[in-house]
Formats: structure tokens, sequence, C-alpha cells
């Protein structure tokens, strides 16, 4: 009788440990910083990886208020539909980058560091905590017309 | 007992089996479709499980944090959030950092102006109270918090009407990113239980009684 019980909690125990490293296998989500911000309107389109905005970097040398209210910048990620043509005429990310008050626009691969076919999302914000957002990439209007 | 410990453990085995097969199928099924409506990962959803991996450490560097490509060599010269944070006051919560303390004790000096760094903000200090209607503490809005960081017209009249009685406010708009929502729960301080009474901060008054529900009115305890 009393083998039979430690069979039997043997073989739970084996279960239990089963469980708990499959658990472990379990793909972990990102942990990225706080408010990183992965911009991919048209960057993976293009062949490029995606955009990786840290906000945390910028607000230590930076207010809010410099991108939000003086360069135009949305608050919503992706809301801009920024183009490198536009940041080479010196909008939006190109009001700084530009080689004077920052490094300039030749170092693609700073900001395209994201990893390949990330949505457009604002990484750890509470609706992301809650739910997965899902974003429909932007839809590019066709200028030949 | 025996029985019962045996059949716990098979349910557990059971429905983890279940959640990663459903997991890879559904990872499966993304990959499949040709224009993919993109998800972004739930990056905390079920932290109370204590079976899943609990976050190794927190601000990790770029090439670990899963966004940056590690493959992309410029990852790797990117500054680390560690070394940034060095020295500045630590909060619980967001990135860890208490970003307006870190204002205020000077340890850092945000530009007001983009080619300016002698430009000073606009500082206005004045508080507003929003009376809540549930139990919790009332809310107290610091505008000179916020007028350290923003512009009148980053709020005001697109998000907030500068009127009183003007702003219908709701937990539910904030989670959703709207109103306070727009910036809280995305870059300033998260919306979570240990922030709730960074808001909430104003006690209600002694003789402050919950309203009883509708349904209690109509039906009283006997």
């Amino acid at each position: 009788m009393s083998s039979k019980i430690k069979r039997n909690v043997l073989k739970s125990m084996i279960i239990g440990v089963l469980a708990y490293m499959g658990a472990l296998g379990v793909p972990q989500t990102a942990q990225a910083e706080y408010a990183d911000v992965v911009i991919n309107n048209y960057a993976d389109a293009a062949g490029m990886r995606p955009a990786v905005f840290p906000h945390w970097f910028h607000r230590i040398r930076f207010r809010c208020k410099v991108c939000h209210a003086d360069l135009g910048f949305a608050f919503k990620a992706g809301g801009n539909k920024i183009t490198m043509a536009k940041i080479i005429d010196g909008k939006f990310c190109g009001a700084c980058h530009n080689g004077e008050i920052s490094w300039s626009v030749e170092n693609c691969a700073m900001c395209h560091s994201g990893v390949p076919g990330q949505p457009t999302h604002f990484h750890g914000s509470t609706v992301q905590r809650l739910i997965a957002p899902a974003y429909k990439p932007l839809q590019v209007k066709d200028t030949t017309k | 007992m025996n029985q019962k410990t045996k059949a716990i453990s098979l349910t557990c085995a059971v429905m983890m089996a279940a959640f990663m097969w459903n997991t890879q199928s559904h990872a499966a099924e993304v990959g499949e479709k040709e224009s993919p409506l993109m998800l972004a990962e739930v990056s905390s959803v079920n932290t109370f499980n204590v079976n899943l991996k609990k976050p190794k450490s927190r601000n990790l560097p770029p090439a670990e944090d899963g966004i940056h490509d590690p493959e992309n060599e410029a990852t790797h010269s990117l500054q680390h959030p560690l070394d940034a944070y060095k020295g500045l006051p630590p909060s619980d919560f967001g990135n860890y950092v208490d970003w307006v303390k870190a204002i205020d004790e000077g340890k850092i000096r945000p530009r007001w102006d983009r080619a300016d760094p002698n430009s000073e903000p606009f500082v206005m200090d004045l508080d507003i109270v929003r009376p809540v209607k549930a139990s919790v503490p009332d809310v107290v809005f610091p505008h000179r918090q916020h007028t350290e960081w923003l512009l009148c017209s980053n709020c005001h009249p697109a998000v907030f009407v500068p009127q009183r009685l003007a702003n219908q406010i709701s937990m539910s708009a904030i989670l959703l990113g709207q109103k306070c929502g727009l910036c809280h729960g995305k870059v300033s301080f998260p919306v979570e239980t240990k922030t709730c009474r960074k808001c909430h901060s104003k006690p209600k008054p002694a003789d402050w009684e919950p309203p009883l529900s509708e349904a209690t009115l109509k039906n009283p305890w006997k």
C-alpha cells in the first residue's frame, strides 16, 4: 500500500516537474525599455530594419515640448508618416539629426536597428500590457495618379 | 490525498501543453499570412503566474531587449539604459527612474529649446483638484511638473478644455490611451496599482460616505 502511494507521489512529482519545464519553454516576450517606440510604416517594405526610438535617451537631453510642440511630432506611434526625404529636409528627426545638434543621417543602422517584421508599436504601454494591439500598416497614397 | 495531487499535476500538465500548442500554432498562422495584421507582443500580462519566467533584470542593454536586432552591428554601439540612469533617482515602475525628481534635483538638465541650452521653461504652479465619484481619493493635477516638460498647447485645448467641468475623464478612457492616457501609460509614469496614488492623492473629506448604488437604494438592506 505504502509503496503504491510512493509511486503515485513520484509520478505526480515527475509530471509536475515536466509541466514546470514546459512553462520555462514558453517564449519570453520583449523586455525593452518603457516607452521605446518601434516605427515600421515603410522600413520593412523598403528593405530596412524598422526604426527604434528610445524615449528614455531623448528625455534626458530634451523636454517633451521640443519634439511634441516645436517639431510637430504627434502623440501617436507611427502617426507622423516620417520618411527619409522629410528627415534630410530638416523635418522631424532631421531637425537635430543633421550633424549639428546630433549625429547625422548617414548612421542609418543607429535608428534602423529593430528586429525586422515588427509592427509599429509603443513598447510597454498600458494598452500593450493588457491586450496586444493590432496595427494595420499605413496605406501609402499613390501620388502618380 | 495522492489522487488529488495527481489530478492537480495532470491538469497542470495538460493546461501547459495546450497553452504551448496554442502559442505555437498561432505563431505559425501569423507567419503564413501574406499581408498580416501585425500584433505587438503583450509585455506583461500573466506575470502573476509563478510558473512563467520572471524578467531576468530591468533595463536590459539594447542587444538583449527583444526589439533591437542583435545582428545589426550598430545595435551594439547604442547606449545602455543603465549607464544613462547612473545617479538618477529610482522608482518602481516605467523606466525605474523618477524623471520628475531627476529634473527637480538637477540631476538632468534636458533642453527646453532644441538649440539653446540656456532657454528656461515657463513653469506654472497651479494645482487642479478633481473630485472623484468613487471611493478612491480625489485627484490633484499639478501643473508644475507638467509645465516643466510641456507647453500649454500640448494639452490645451485639444486634449483638455481649459474650463471647469468641461472635461469628462474616466479611468477607462485613460487605460485606452485617451486624456491623461495620451502620455501616462506610454511615456510618463504608467497606469498600474503602484501609481494610483500619484494622482489620487487627496483624501476624501472626513464626513464623506460612498454613495449607495441605485440597486441598493431600491432594495435596501434588511
